[in-house]
């Protein structure tokens, strides 16, 4: 009988049992309750861990593939021989394969060629196919007839994707151009599927050469070595018998320096990413502070019954690191998700260029996914650890009255952290780069971000206490709360100040970065119109001949010719390009800081733009020895010039200086001025009569290679664009957990204003207040904090990674729109928030125990 | 079984002031006695007091030969988790949790085994007429059942010491009487000692002696 009266209570209790009751208590229960708050900030986590999963992924694929053809191309070779994109002289092929440590040396020549009617070149490699065998075997058919085949003249094999992208078969011609014409070869078979997985076309050496218009060079030689062989003494052996600009580097080497020109803006790419899940963590923080303060006498209850302080704060960061377990599992297949589309559709390009061309395959690192997994639980528990050890620090006996939730956050002490964070923050701004990338700055930024949040319960709580009451109840109410819990509109703003001043700066610095481009582009370009020689492709030239008959066509006043090519200066970097143009550069480049002319006798003038001014530490005055042509001499440093197109750096000198030293009286590009009277379109026209209507000759006004120039670098930040937007929309997550949060521990309160009389209008109005205010608060410190990160971007995170300068110019009406849409956008969230909480339900809350 | 010796404290601020000054006092086991005085006297500070939810700026509270006050924070947490029950006057049973849950939370936190614990909580919740009522959620409650249900938490884990704050202020007449005698009913029952602050006389009659606190000190009322 007994047991029959107690089986209600009994089954109750089995049902859960004791031991996990303080759990129940103080997190399960809680979550149960308000699903909606753990539920955003596990959305925040997600979406942070997403981006960056998914910006990890899509550049690690690229690269991976990056990394894979580059040793698909070197094979078995031990160590690679390569000159700049001129080549070497062939001759020095037999002196190295003659070497007695050396086993198999594979010459050949490599480019990357346009094809007619297609954007984008394709890269054709010449070899030996006898000679491949032994180094490159990825590289040969499957069919020896093939082999045999590829002996014939104007014969060509394509990887299967370079097929598929082309849609060319067996037997069908490939229109590859060169100069200002085009060459026709035939496809006469295919590389193994799975041999090689990016666009390659393979031709025979000689064919390559002669159809390339290579005649005589050779753009590197692979090398196996004789079994015994110490590979680093013969690479510093064989280094010092190398003509100057050519250089012995082992495949891993040649294939680091490829993909180390993308190394910033990849390290970029995923301090963005970073950012939001950063935001996140102080979307965790807000709801995490504001949820405990609801929670005050819940906890000040465990206290009294004995629940220990050391418990409680476990129990709160455990239940933070379940969140940010859950979030970041959801993030990790968020962002595989995103990265698989993004791949599948768009390619592993994020819009820089970098990787254009690239056949991607997913390539999951599973160490990165777990950094990202623990990533994740560490910004959520970083974001609960302050309010999870202040709820265990704060004394019980005055949390289980009623009264001022602020009382919980008067204990945190966040002044002199906040100083103490922005004064190292602003020490960090100035130290140099770490192995070559802006880690400190940012750093700094994180460091002085934290700290400006710090500060801003001080900062509010001295604002407010100037400001004097309204007329209007609403807003005198509204003042009045905020007046009296400055702390909690710190914790409600961090969110925001936090994405909204990262936003700030990334538009400071794209709009600095756009308008010195504009202004660099408007200097540079001070032709009429401009004729290129295949845009992109290394096979592009207007011999002598042709350029004589551009220089007397009709309507033309001046015509300035360029020849571009590149210089390998080490064997562990990127080449340098080398612009060879008109003898007055000088005037026609954008200088930065002193120039100086060589006297008679010095040695002749090269003018280097800052990034090869920052990579090779060169000044202005300085000598510098540099392989132009068949020797290497001295130059003198005449100026240092702003370049935003060439990132493994430039130099420019004197063209008929150029021609002297090495022959090559080819060019690439011309500007073109247009004598007075004379109609643009009518000139376009008699300039490609002059060329015999070549398809090779791209033609544009400054006016379109202008619009071009922008497009492109627009199409670059565009994945930047979505990067910041992502981090605001948690940004105002954060605003409406916080503004939710707060209406419902103050239910009471407006129940107490309706009894009073006070409409729901009336407290829909107060809230509104109250969100106008805070978002002004965010909207300013995050304009304030967001222009000092954009000096720090502009000036330390460029300068470290892209290695260019550049004048700061603040877009104010673009920012000041910004902020208007984050005010309406938070009073509509305050609002909103605050609909639930106006409920009818709201009258009894005033008799409610919690 | 409590000794309060030479209590004092205060509280700085804008207005700084002494609640508690000289308070010596003394419980025996099995007694249950009212403390009475007017708002801001320093009633409530007294039990967090006694309680170790405070501390003394001089002065030393004993429970069971174990000196509170000399205590540090972690083993204050253990001397009320073992020993000493709470009935506040707003009652505080955590919304999340059901009628038993909230009463099993003071056996769960001294790891008492499930079957002891399931056991235990029946008994109490019979005991205070709330048999039927274990599974339900706080909400599903009138503000009655709530204190009898908080009152069964206070001495589910039969505590030394019981302090009551004001536990018939949130409730009508007919209803803080019941939950009065019930309190003072089971404290005996449980064999510890009692202390109920309050403001009223009537309730203060429930208790074996009613003190008076006053600046001047705790005096026994006549």
């Amino acid at each position: 009988m007994a047991s029959a009266r107690l089986a209600p209570h009994a089954s109750a209790l089995t049902a859960s049992g004791t031991r996990f009751l303080p759990f129940r208590a103080l997190v399960s229960g809680p979550l149960r309750e308000h699903p909606g708050h753990a539920l955003l900030a596990l959305a925040a986590i997600a979406l942070g861990v997403a981006l960056g999963v998914a910006v990890h992924l899509i550049n690690s694929s690229a690269l991976n593939e990056f990394n894979l053809a580059a040793h698909h191309l070197a094979g078995e070779a031990d160590l690679v021989v390569r000159g700049p994109r001129a080549g070497f002289d062939e001759t020095l092929y037999p002196r190295i394969a003659r070497l007695p440590q050396v086993e198999a040396a594979n010459p050949a020549v490599e480019l990357e060629v346009p094809i007619l009617g297609k954007e984008g070149t394709l890269r054709i490699i010449g070899f030996d196919p006898l000679r491949t065998a032994q180094v490159q075997p990825s590289l040969l058919p499957e069919r020896t007839a093939e082999v045999a085949e590829l002996f014939a003249a104007d014969s060509i094999l394509l990887s299967p994707s370079a097929a598929r992208w082309l849609g060319l078969d067996m037997g069908a011609a490939l229109r590859m151009m060169v100069g200002t014409g085009v060459v026709e070869v035939k496809v006469v078979g295919m590389l193994p599927e799975g041999g090689y997985r990016q666009r390659v076309g393979v031709m025979d050496i000689a064919t390559a050469q002669w159809r390339l218009g290579r005649l005589g060079k050779l753009s590197r030689i692979d090398l196996r070595l004789k079994p015994g062989v110490v590979v680093t003494a013969f690479q510093r052996e064989l280094q010092n018998e190398l003509p100057p600009g050519v250089y012995v580097a082992t495949p891993e080497t040649d294939a680091e320096r490829g993909a180390s020109l993308s190394r910033a803006y990849r390290l970029n790419l995923d301090m963005l990413a970073l950012i939001a899940l950063f935001t996140g963590a102080f979307l965790v923080f807000s709801s995490q502070m504001l949820a405990l303060m609801r929670r005050r006498a819940q906890f000040a209850l465990l206290r009294a019954l004995g629940v220990t302080r050391r418990s409680l704060a476990n129990w709160l960061l455990a239940e933070a690191a379940v969140v940010g377990a859950i979030g970041a599992i959801l993030g990790l297949a968020l962002g595989y998700a995103v990265a698989r589309f993004a791949i599948a559709n768009f390619g592993t390009d994020l819009g820089a260029g970098y990787f254009r061309g690239i056949v991607p395959g997913i390539h999951v690192d599973p160490v990165a996914l777990i950094a990202y997994f623990a990533l994740g639980v560490l910004f959520a528990v970083l974001g609960a650890a302050a309010p999870a050890l202040e709820a265990a620090r704060r004394a019980p006996a005055k949390a289980l009255h009623a009264g001022d939730e602020e009382e919980g956050l008067r204990g945190v002490r966040t002044t002199w952290p906040g100083i103490a964070s922005c004064a190292i923050g602003a020490l960090l701004a100035f130290a140099p780069a770490v192995d070559g990338l802006p880690v400190a700055a940012y750093c700094a930024i994180a460091l002085i971000l934290s700290g400006v949040i710090l500060l801003l319960p001080q900062f509010v709580s001295g604002v407010l206490k100037r400001v004097s009451a309204p007329r209007s109840v609403p807003a005198a109410l509204a003042l009045a709360q905020l007046q009296a819990t400055p702390r909690q509109i710190a914790v409600s703003a961090a969110a925001i100040v936090a994405s909204f001043s990262l936003m700030v700066a990334m538009l400071i610095m794209v709009h600095s970065f756009r308008s010195s481009l504009e202004t660099w582009l408007e200097h540079m370009l001070p032709a009429d119109l401009y004729l290129r020689a295949l845009r992109g492709g290394e096979t592009g030239f207007l011999t002598p001949e042709e350029q004589n008959r551009l220089q007397s066509t009709p309507g033309v006043e001046r015509i300035e010719f360029l020849r571009s090519q590149n210089l390998l200066l080490a064997s562990d970097r990127p080449p340098v390009v080398l612009l060879a143009g008109p003898a007055d550069s000088a005037a026609m480049l954008l200088a930065i800081g002193p120039t100086v002319i060589p006297r008679a006798g010095e040695p002749p003038a090269v003018w280097v733009s800052e990034v090869a001014a920052d990579l090779y530490g060169w000044r202005t005055g300085q000598r510098v020895q540099l392989p132009i042509g068949a020797s290497s001499r001295e130059y003198t440093v005449a100026g240092i010039w702003r370049d935003y197109v060439r990132q493994s750096g430039a130099i420019a000198i004197d063209r008929q200086l150029y021609v002297n030293l090495t022959g090559d009286a080819l060019a690439n590009d011309a500007a073109i001025w247009i004598a007075p009277g004379a109609a643009l379109p009518d000139v376009e026209r008699a300039l490609r009569e002059r060329l015999g209507n070549a398809q090779g000759i791209e033609i544009a006004s400054t006016r379109e290679v202008r619009a071009n120039s922008l497009a492109l670098f627009d199409r670059t930040f565009a994945v930047t664009y979505a990067l910041e937007i992502a981090a605001v929309l948690i940004g105002l997550f954060g605003i409406s957990v916080s503004f939710g949060a707060q209406a419902l521990a103050r239910r009471r309160e407006f129940g107490m204003l309706r009894h009073i009389g006070m409409s729901r209008r009336g407290i829909g109005a107060m809230l509104g207040w109250e969100g106008a205010i805070v978002s002004i608060f965010g909207a300013a410190v995050g304009l304030a904090l967001g222009w000092i990160t954009g000096l720090i971007l502009i000036h330390v995170v460029n300068r470290q990674s892209f290695h260019w300068s550049m004048d700061l110019h603040v877009p104010w009406l673009p920012l000041a729109a910004l902020a208007a849409v984050l005010a309406a956008a938070s009073i509509v969230t305050a609002v909103w928030s605050g609909r639930a909480a106006m409920s009818d339900d709201v009258i009894r809350a005033v008799r409610e125990d919690w | 079984m409590l000794a309060i010796r030479k209590l004092t404290k205060s509280y700085g601020g804008v207005r700084p002031r002494t609640l508690l000054d000289d308070v010596t006092f003394d419980l025996a086991a099995g007694e249950y006695v009212a403390i009475m005085g007017e708002s801001g006297v320093g009633k409530s500070t007294l039990l967090n007091l006694i309680a170790g939810l405070d501390v003394p700026d001089s002065g030393s509270v004993t429970l069971a030969e174990r000196e509170v006050t000399a205590l540090d924070d972690a083993e204050r947490t253990l001397v009320r988790r073992n020993h000493i029950g709470f009935v506040f006057q707003a009652f505080h049973l955590l919304p999340h949790l059901t009628v038993a849950q909230n009463v099993a939370l003071p056996l769960s936190l001294i790891g008492a085994a499930p079957d002891e614990a399931g056991a235990r909580v029946a008994e109490m919740l019979t005991a205070v007429g709330l048999s039927r009522a274990g599974a339900s959620y706080p909400r599903e409650l009138s503000g009655g059942e709530l204190q009898r249900a908080a009152i069964a938490r206070a001495l589910v884990h039969r505590p030394l010491l019981t302090l009551a704050d004001e536990p018939t202020g949130n409730l009508d007449a007919a209803n803080g009487a019941q939950v009065l005698t019930l309190l003072r009913a089971e404290v005996k029952r449980n064999g510890g000692a009692g202390i109920l602050v309050t403001h009223s006389a009537t309730a203060a009659a429930s208790a074996d002696r009613v003190f008076t606190l006053a600046s001047d000190g705790l005096r026994l009322r006549n």
